[in-house]
C-alpha cells in the first residue's frame, strides 16, 4: 500500500460455467478516494464486490484489499473492510445495539470498544435516540443508516457500499451522501455501487463503468465526458435568434450541439470556447447567457450504452 | 492468470474464529424465543403425564422389578398408548427439526447473511456455531425432561434410583441427544438446500414420517424381498432376507436409537437383532440382567452410528453451503 492504493484488482475474472460474470477487470482505489462503479444489472458489479470481500473466489486474476489477498486472507480483509449490502437486513427482533454488538463481537471488538464505537456511530448517522429500539420498528431509511453505523463502528480503511441510497427519500439521500463524504474525510477509501448517476457524480472522485463484466470506462467524469461526448467541456448557451444550432456547430472545436428547449442550447466542446461562441453568434443573434455546465454522468452513461447497443447491432 | 487452490495457497486464519460468538448469540436467541417456550411446554407436558401414569402403574406392581426407575421409562402405562422412550423417540426429532429447519435459509430471507459473512468469520464457523447452539438448546430441553422425570419418579416412588440405573439413564440421555443430533443435522441440511423455511420443514418432517412410520413396516420388507428373496424359504425363514432387512432397518436413525434405548433401559436385553441360540442356552439367559458395561458394549455400534450419521449429514450441509453464492 506504499502508493496509497487500498483496492487493487488485476485481471480479476469470475466465470459460472460458460457464463463470464466478470471479465479480466483492472481496478484501483486509493485511500481517501470515492470511486463509483456503475453499470446495468448483471454487469458484474456485485460479483466484483463479493470477490474483493473474499465472499466468492475469482476464477482468474488477483485482488488486494487493504494490503491483503481476499482469497488467502479473507479474515484480514474483512477486519479492514466495512460492507453495506443493498437491501440490508437485520435481526428484527433484536435492538439496534444487539444487532451491531453481534457484528462487533464477530469483528473482534471488545465490549468497551463496542459500547464506545456504537454510541459514536449512532450519533453520527442520526440514530442516537433509537439505539435500544427493536429494528422491526425501523423504516428502510433507518435500516440503511444503521448499516452505515455498522460500517463506521469497524473504523475500516475501505468501505464498500452497494446501492446504499436505494429506497431513501430525497432528504435522507442527501444526508446519506454527506455521511459518505464524511468517510472520505476520515481517510477511508469508498467503493460505491449505484444506479443513481447524479448521486455518484456528486460524491465520487472517479467512476468505473461496467458493461458485460468488463470495466468499459474509468476516470473522472470530465475525462469520461471527453472520451464519450467528444469534448471535455460542456457550455450552456442561452440565445435568441435564427439558425443558432448551425452557427454553434460551425465553431471550430464544437463536437455536438443539443437544443434543451426554449432558447437554451448545450454545446459539447474540446476546450473552453465561450469567447469563440460569443463572437460567432454576434451580432445577428442576441446572446442572453453563456456559462460552463458540468458534464453530466447520465449523458455519458446513456451515450455509451446507446453506442454500445448500436455497435452490437 | 488462472487460479487454482494450490496456486492461491490455502486460506489463512482459524476456521473457528467467531464460533463462540455465533454459539452465544444463537443459544441466547433460542432460549429466549417463543419457539423454545413451546418446546419446553411440550416437554413439561410429556414428562408430567408420562411420569404420573407410569409411577401409578409401577406403584401397583412394585416389587416385580429391581429396576424401578428404568421401568418408569419403559412401561406403557394405562391409559397412555406410549411408553416414555417411544414418546421421547417421537418428540426428539420434532424438537430437532423445529430448531434447525430455518437455520440458514432464514438468514438468506432476512438478508443478514452477507452482512454477517462480511465480518471476519468463515462460513464454517457460522454453520458449525449454529449447529452447536441448536444442539446445546436441544440438550438443555432433553436434560430438563430427564431431570423432570427423575424428580417426579423420585417423589412419587419415594425411592432414589440406584447407581446402575442412573448410569443407564445417563447413557439413554446421551443416546437421545445423539439421535436428536441426526435430525438436527438433517433439518439444517434442508435449511441450506431450500430457501423457503416451510419447504425445509416439510422435507424434514416427510423424512421423519418415512423413518418413523413406513421404514420398518413397509420399506425395508419390500426392499429386502427385492434384494434377498421372500421372507420364508422352502426350509423355513430366509436368513438372507432377515439379515438384509436388519441392515436396511439400521439405515434408519430411529432403529438405531430404539435399539440403543431398549438395550440400555432393559438390562435383560442381551442382543440386538435376530439371535439363533439353542434352547439350552436360552434357558440360562432369560431374565438375567446384563452388567451395565456389557449393555454399553452392546449399544456402541448404534451410538457411534448415530454420531457418524450426524457428522456425515453435517459435512454434506457444509459442502453445499460452501458452494452457495452469498448475495443476500
Amino acid at each position: 500500500m506504499a502508493d496509497g492504493v487500498v483496492i487493487r484488482a488485476e485481471q480479476l475474472t469470475k466465470r459460472y460455467g460458460a457464463n463470464v460474470a466478470v471479465d479480466h477487470i483492472d481496478l484501483e482505489v486509493r485511500a481517501g478516494e470515492i470511486v463509483g462503479i456503475l453499470g446495468p444489472n448483471g454487469s458484474g458489479k456485485t460479483t466484483t464486490i463479493l470477490m474483493l470481500l473474499g465472499l466468492t473466489e475469482p476464477t482468474e486474476g488477483r485482488a488486494e484489499v487493504a494490503g491483503f489477498d481476499p482469497l488467502r486472507d479473507p479474515l484480514e480483509v474483512k477486519r479492514r473492510v466495512g460492507y453495506l449490502p443493498d437491501q440490508i437486513g437485520f435481526y428484527d427482533g433484536l435492538s439496534a445495539l444487539d444487532n451491531l454488538a453481534y457484528t462487533g463481537r464477530l469483528a473482534g471488538l471488545s465490549r468497551q470498544e463496542i459500547d464506545t464505537r456504537f454510541a459514536e456511530a449512532m450519533q453520527r448517522v442520526g440514530l442516537g435516540a433509537v439505539s435500544h429500539a427493536r429494528v422491526r420498528t425501523f423504516s428502510q431509511g433507518m435500516r440503511q443508516r444503521l448499516g452505515l453505523a455498522e460500517v463506521l463502528m469497524k473504523r475500516p480503511s475501505v468501505a464498500i457500499l452497494d446501492e446504499p441510497t436505494t429506497a431513501l427519500d430525497p432528504h435522507s439521500t442527501q444526508e446519506f451522501l454527506d455521511m459518505i463524504r464524511g468517510l472520505k474525510a476520515d481517510g477511508t477509501a469508498v467503493l460505491l455501487s449505484s444506479h443513481h448517476l447524479d448521486q455518484v457524480q456528486s460524491v465520487c472522485d472517479r467512476v468505473a463503468l461496467f458493461n458485460r463484466g468488463r470495466v468499459a470506462l474509468s476516470g473522472t467524469v470530465t475525462e469520461l465526458a471527453g472520451r464519450i461526448l467528444g469534448g471535455g467541456h460542456v457550455i450552456d448557451v442561452e440565445a435568441r435568434g435564427s439558425t443558432i444550432p448551425e452557427r454553434l456547430a460551425g465553431v471550430p472545436g464544437v463536437v455536438r450541439v443539443q437544443a434543451l428547449g426554449g432558447e437554451r442550447y448545450r454545446v459539447d466542446c474540446q476546450r473552453d470556447l465561450r469567447a469563440d461562441i460569443a463572437r460567432r453568434l454576434a451580432p445577428e443573434v442576441e446572446l442572453i447567457g453563456i456559462h460552463f455546465a458540468a458534464p453530466s454522468l447520465t449523458e455519458v452513461y446513456n451515450r455509451y450504452f446507446e453506442e454500445a447497443r448500436l455497435a452490437a447491432q | 492468470m488462472p487460479l487454482s487452490r494450490s496456486a492461491a495457497g490455502s486460506r489463512r486464519g482459524s476456521p473457528w474464529t467467531g464460533v463462540g460468538t455465533v454459539v452465544a448469540k444463537e443459544t441466547a436467541d433460542h432460549l429466549s424465543g417463543v419457539r423454545m417456550v413451546v418446546i419446553e411446554a411440550l416437554i413439561f407436558l410429556v414428562a408430567l403425564v408420562l411420569a404420573w401414569f407410569s409411577t401409578t402403574t409401577i406403584r401397583e406392581t412394585i416389587g416385580q422389578s429391581p429396576f424401578l426407575f428404568l421401568r418408569l421409562l419403559t412401561i406403557t402405562p394405562d391409559p397412555i398408548p406410549f411408553s416414555f422412550i417411544s414418546m421421547v423417540g417421537l418428540v426428539t426429532p420434532i424438537i430437532a427439526i423445529a430448531l434447525g429447519f430455518d437455520a440458514i435459509n432464514a438468514e438468506f430471507n432476512q438478508r443478514t447473511l452477507s452482512r454477517i459473512l462480511a465480518q471476519p468469520i468463515y462460513r464454517d464457523a457460522l454453520l458449525f456455531g449454529k449447529f452447536l447452539a441448536r444442539l446445546l438448546s436441544l440438550s438443555i430441553a432433553l436434560v430438563s425432561l430427564w431431570l423432570l422425570v427423575l424428580g417426579l419418579g423420585f417423589l412419587r416412588l419415594g425411592l432414589p434410583p440406584s447407581g446402575e440405573e442412573l448410569i443407564r439413564m445417563l447413557g439413554f440421555l446421551v443416546a437421545t441427544i445423539a439421535f436428536g443430533g441426526v435430525w438436527l443435522a438433517l433439518a439444517m441440511l434442508f435449511s441450506v438446500l431450500f430457501r423457503a423455511p416451510a419447504t425445509a420443514a416439510l422435507a424434514a418432517l416427510g423424512l421423519w414420517l418415512l423413518f418413523a412410520l413406513f421404514w420398518t413396516v413397509m420399506v425395508t420388507p419390500l426392499l429386502a424381498t427385492v434384494i434377498a428373496g421372500p421372507a420364508e424359504g422352502i426350509f423355513g425363514p430366509n436368513i438372507a432376507y432377515i439379515s438384509t432387512e436388519q441392515t436396511l432397518q439400521r439405515l434408519s436413525p430411529n432403529t438405531l436409537y430404539s435399539d440403543a434405548a431398549v438395550a440400555l433401559l432393559n438390562p435383560t436385553t442381551r442382543a440386538l437383532g435376530p439371535v439363533f441360540v439353542s434352547m439350552r442356552e436360552l434357558s440360562t439367559m432369560v431374565n438375567a440382567p446384563l452388567p451395565v458395561s456389557q449393555s454399553f458394549i452392546l449399544i456402541w455400534p448404534q451410538l457411534t452410528g448415530l454420531i457418524a450419521a450426524t457428522i456425515v449429514i453435517f459435512v454434506i450441509a457444509y459442502i453445499v453451503f460452501q458452494r452457495q453464492e452469498i448475495r443476500a
